[in-house]
């Protein structure tokens, strides 16, 4: 029974990491850019809420109203202003020039913020918790935000296979040159995608800032958990991202039970088993 | 009527000058051949006047307009389509979903999905499979219905024939005659010169980046055409 509780709250877990990793796969998926500034991203869009909490008097969740177009935005604009122009020479300019906004943006919100941890308070629901059968005991938060993981993943695959923008994503995603000569329009398409992406990251940095204390370094060990999600479940399929993270969260719940100082190990290392064992992932999908 | 006009035409890979002052004019309605061995600048000349290749601005006019400084995605809204060479249907998309692909720049015709299985009635039956599933000819007539689907006026057509068995370059080139009927102006590429010459009535003879012949494709002499294909 103890270890079906340990399964069953890795598992939660694995709703935040899934949305970690949902902006790294659109963008990477779409457009071969990988964003290593999606870390400071999330981070970003904590503070962007902390600072919406604090002026307007919003609770976190309801702050999202504001955060996620601010993100969606910014998001736009990031790419069709500077990351588009980084991704005709091949990989390493987008690795540069996204390391440069990592930088820009931790050390920004260091000047901006100073060092201190902050944390986003939503009241009652954060302690909260339900009885499963089985005797298991769950928090409603987790819970809510592994329901919100399954809910972005399900928009988004509706977003991809029954919309005319899902479908010139994916033949973009194909082959950019001849998606151009059918009328697609690279430059807006891409904004769009760092866009739609940056709605997802907004999703994941105010429910991650609820539940766990965020300062201006707090971004690279995000990126790296979202990395590890999308790579366990294999490029490109998103129901695979998810599972991801929830391998991961399972990983660092077992770990956590074995001791306390092997929970993040543990994760790391079930991601490097994975990698040796199926280095395209669980259910690899894109296609280079 | 001049649908297309190309004045002067010069075409750049880098420093590398592919193609040198072309001068070619296609009448609304007609089908025109472009011919030419390997490496004489067809594709160069088709991919210039989609806008892949940048060019001076009045070196390609459309319609009296001047598109030589215009990028893809606005020329086919303009009502060029090509239908490119190796076909390059987007892999992980069903047949159907390429030809959706073909309408996204939503130009409105007598062209939609119903129209292009009729034409290529296959294509219904093979509308869900990947596109990578169907056979060279299946998928050359998917690439086809794909630009068919944009409602082009001008119907740039690379190397058609390329790979593809004599009986399937015959059956796809029977179909030009319903796509002509609708008005639609064709260019033709092709290495393939007897097929070209049949399905045109003018043609255009490139070598080594320059325009060596034009003519009527009627009683065409034999040796002007070899002599113009290889430099004799």
């Amino acid at each position: 029974m103890e270890w079906l509780n340990i399964i069953i709250q890795g598992s939660l877990l694995g709703g935040i990491y899934a949305l970690f990793a949902i902006g790294l796969s659109l963008s990477f998926g779409i457009m071969r850019l990988v964003n290593i500034a999606h870390g400071d991203l999330i981070v970003l869009s904590a503070y962007v809420a902390l600072v919406v909490v604090q002026d307007t008097g919003l609770d976190p969740i309801s702050s999202l109203v504001i955060v996620v177009p601010v993100m969606f935005v910014l998001g736009y604009a990031l790419q069709r202003g500077l990351l588009n122009f980084t991704l005709t020479g091949g990989l390493l300019p987008p690795l540069l020039v996204t390391f440069g906004i990592s930088v820009i943006i931790q050390n920004g919100l260091l000047q901006g913020f100073g060092a201190y941890t902050h944390r986003l308070q939503q009241g009652a629901i954060e302690t909260a918790s339900v009885q499963l059968p089985g005797g298991v005991s769950v928090g409603v938060y987790p819970l809510l935000v592994f329901a919100v993981a399954i809910l972005a993943i399900a928009a988004l695959q509706i977003l991809f296979y029954r919309t005319r923008l899902g479908r010139a994503f994916r033949a973009a995603s194909d082959d950019a040159d001849t998606a151009e000569l059918m009328g697609v329009d690279n430059r807006h398409l891409f904004a769009l995608a760092l866009g739609i992406a940056m709605i997802f990251t907004a999703l994941a940095g105010v429910l991650f800032a609820i539940r766990t204390n965020f300062d201006p370094a707090a971004g690279p060990i995000r990126l790296i958990l979202a990395f590890e999600a999308v790579i366990i479940g294999g490029l490109g399929s998103m129901w695979g991202t998810l599972l991801g993270g929830m391998v991961l969260g399972i990983a660092q719940a077992v770990g956590a039970a074995l001791s306390p100082t092997w929970q993040i190990l543990a994760g790391h290392i079930a991601f490097l088993i994975i990698l040796i064992i199926r280095p395209s992932g669980l259910f690899p999908r894109t296609r280079d | 009527m001049t649908l297309l006009q190309t004045r002067k035409l010069s075409a750049f890979y880098g420093d590398f000058q592919a193609l040198f002052d072309i001068d070619v004019s296609v009448d609304e309605g007609e089908t025109v051949a472009v011919i030419g061995a390997n490496g004489a600048g067809k594709t160069t000349f088709l991919r210039t006047i989609v806008g892949v290749l940048e060019t001076a601005a009045e070196s390609v006019t459309f319609d009296g307009e001047p598109i030589g400084h215009k990028t893809p995605h606005e020329i086919v809204r303009l009502g060029i389509a090509m239908v490119p060479e190796g076909r390059r249907l987007f892999p992980s998309l069903s047949v159907e979903e390429n030809l959706q692909m073909g309408s996204h720049c939503g130009r409105a015709g007598p062209w939609n999905l119903k129209r292009v299985y009729d034409l290529f009635p296959v294509l219904h039956e093979l509308r869900r499979l990947p596109a990578p599933s169907l056979s060279g000819g299946q998928q050359q007539m998917a690439a086809v219905g794909r630009a068919l689907m944009s409602n082009p006026r001008l119907l740039l057509c690379d190397e058609l024939s390329l790979g593809l068995a004599p009986v399937v370059i015959r059956d796809i080139y029977d179909c030009l005659g319903a796509i002509t009927a609708e008005g639609t102006t064709v260019v033709l590429v092709e290495q393939d010169i007897n097929r070209a010459l049949d399905a045109s009535v003018r043609f255009y003879c490139f070598q080594e980046g320059r325009l060596a012949l034009n003519a009527p494709t009627k009683n065409f002499d034999r040796a002007a055409i070899t002599a113009a294909y290889f430099g004799l």
